[in-house]
């Protein structure tokens, strides 16, 4: 039911581990529904300098998560931001269809880490 | 192909080598329709008599004209449950089960309320999933007419006690119907012993084929047909039959009576060796259903904690392992199994299990191989996540 693409993902996962000394973590997901995924970022002048993932979850939430930290490296925030769930889809050669629903959230993962790293900065300048 | 390694025994089991053998003719030259007059149909009506008495033997049935073939253990659990409360309405409407049911019973049961204006009664079980008899005979009221409790969980392999709910369903004079997919061929099934009035099998978990069924309905238990045609089954399920699987049921039935006794032994033996090594050597796994003569010989069930099933799966499956899960990912929904959650377990860790379960040509080495591979892919899966601190 998975693509090899994501048989490899999940076999071999890339920037998989936890980030002791990372800028900002994203998280989304809950344990109720069986995915939780984290992302640790190291920022430097605006762009994703280093990231690491760790996922709860099943074979589609950990090929996600390795591909988005893929995709996302290195580029600025504001490029990062547009990283859609279909994009990682399609770099995955595609989801059954069940999993593109409820396994699909590494790309908000990094939205959500971008959005605290934004507003914790916007705090620091405020104060 | 590299060796695979089957422990998904409570799913399907292989074709036994004698039961395929017994079958091929009636797939190929043995083609006549056991309702016709002559020759060819004669003696197909000869071979399913025999076969019948086979699978009567396995259950010790008074007689072999108690045994319904369907075309799956599903069927037949919708033949005893809609087949009774047709056959009952005027008397009453009220159905009581369990809430850990194979879905063949649960959605049945369901569809009874759904649409059939039934009202039934879901009994609640206790951690290592047992009903409480109290509980049972608290719930049945004048208007109950069946009370389904199946006899061994797919799942987590508790057996019931139900000749105790046979003896309670009989004093409020209300049929009591088990499906004992599960349990024949791993325990012994000796329906008058146990005192039940219908009771459903599958041949497919025995070493026989996919697509066969039966189930047993004591003398003298009313039963509105549910499938409508010929008079196959003494009316009771119209179809031509299905010749060569109720043949290879017939076989199957006879090799499990006759294996029981060893294939128990060896099994129990296997089964306690894995419990305890897994209890050794993983951290926080959790066995799921009770231990010792209360849980079937073949099951064993762990939920490991901080990981999601489907992942453990796809990882064994790398190394040559077919077992399966209770995690939502593998069941198509959202939720994660309705077994597990009825324990009393939260999500999270429901969704983190694994069920190994055991066949009769499972091997020690085939064991071993599996108790060796287990702890490195469970922390490989812990190392990536979030919820697993070391």
């Amino acid at each position: 039911m998975y693509s090899d693409k994501v048989m490899d993902h999940f076999q071999n996962p890339r920037n998989v581990g936890k980030m002791e000394d990372a800028d900002i973590i994203g998280e989304v997901g809950n344990p109720t529904c069986g995915d939780i995924i984290k992302v640790y970022m190291k920022i430097e002048d605006d762009h994703i300098k280093d990231i690491k993932f760790s996922t709860f979850g099943c074979g589609a939430a950990v090929a996600t998560s390795s591909m988005v930290t893929e995709l996302v490296k290195g580029k600025s925030l504001d490029d990062a931001l547009k990283v859609s769930k279909d994009q990682v889809a399609e770099a995955l050669d595609g989801l059954p269809p069940a999993k593109m629903h409820c396994s699909n959230l590494a790309a908000d993962a990094i939205k959500d880490a971008i959005e605290k790293y934004r507003s914790d900065s916007e705090e620091k300048d405020e104060e | 192909m590299d060796k695979r390694y089957y422990f998904d025994h409570a799913a399907t089991t292989p074709i036994d080598e004698k039961v395929f053998q017994e079958m091929e003719p009636f797939l190929t030259e043995e083609f006549g329709n056991p309702s016709s007059i002559y020759q060819e149909g004669q003696k197909a009506n000869q071979t399913i008599m025999e076969a019948r008495e086979k699978v009567q033997d396995l259950i010790n049935a008074e007689d072999s004209r108690e045994i319904i073939f369907t075309g799956s253990g599903t069927e037949a659990d919708n033949l005893a449950i809609k087949g009774v409360a047709m056959a009952l309405k005027d008397k009453g409407k009220h159905i009581i089960t369990s809430e850990i049911e194979h879905h063949a019973v649960l959605h049945t049961c369901e569809f009874m309320e759904k649409h059939l204006g039934f009202d039934v009664t879901y009994l609640e079980v206790d951690g290592d999933g047992f009903i409480d008899l109290e509980d049972l005979e608290n719930s049945i009221r004048d208007d109950t007419i069946l009370i389904t409790i199946m006899m061994a969980n797919n799942e987590i392999g508790t057996i019931q006690p139900v000749k105790e709910i046979a003896e309670i369903a009989k004093d409020h004079e209300v049929y009591f119907h088990t499906d004992a997919v599960q349990a024949a061929g791993q325990i012994e099934v000796d329906v008058q012993e146990l005192g039940v009035d219908l009771l459903t099998l599958s041949a497919h978990k025995i070493n026989g084929p996919k697509g066969v069924g039966a189930l047993y309905v004591k003398k003298g238990v009313k039963l509105i047909p549910q499938m409508n045609g010929g008079a196959q089954e003494r009316k009771r399920r119209g179809g031509t039959e299905n010749l060569a699987g109720i043949v290879g049921f017939g076989k199957a039935a006879e090799l499990a009576r006759k294996r029981l006794p060893e294939k128990q032994k060896k099994l129990i033996k296997l089964r306690d060796k894995i419990i305890s090594n897994i209890e050794e050597n993983i951290s926080k796994a959790i066995l799921n259903g009770p231990r010792g003569d209360k849980r079937l010989p073949n099951n064993v069930n762990f939920c490991f904690r901080y990981i999601e099933g489907e992942s453990i799966l796809l990882n064994l499956d790398f190394l040559g392992i077919a077992a399966s899960s209770g995690s939502a990912c593998t069941s198509g929904s959202l939720e994660p199994s309705h077994v597990l959650l009825s324990l009393g377990m939260s999500h999270e860790v429901a969704h983190g299990s694994l069920r190994i379960s055991l066949g009769y040509n499972t091997t020690e080495e085939e064991v071993d191989y599996l108790l060796d591979k287990l702890p490195g892919v469970i922390q490989k899966i812990r190392d990536m996540s979030p919820l697993y601190d070391g």
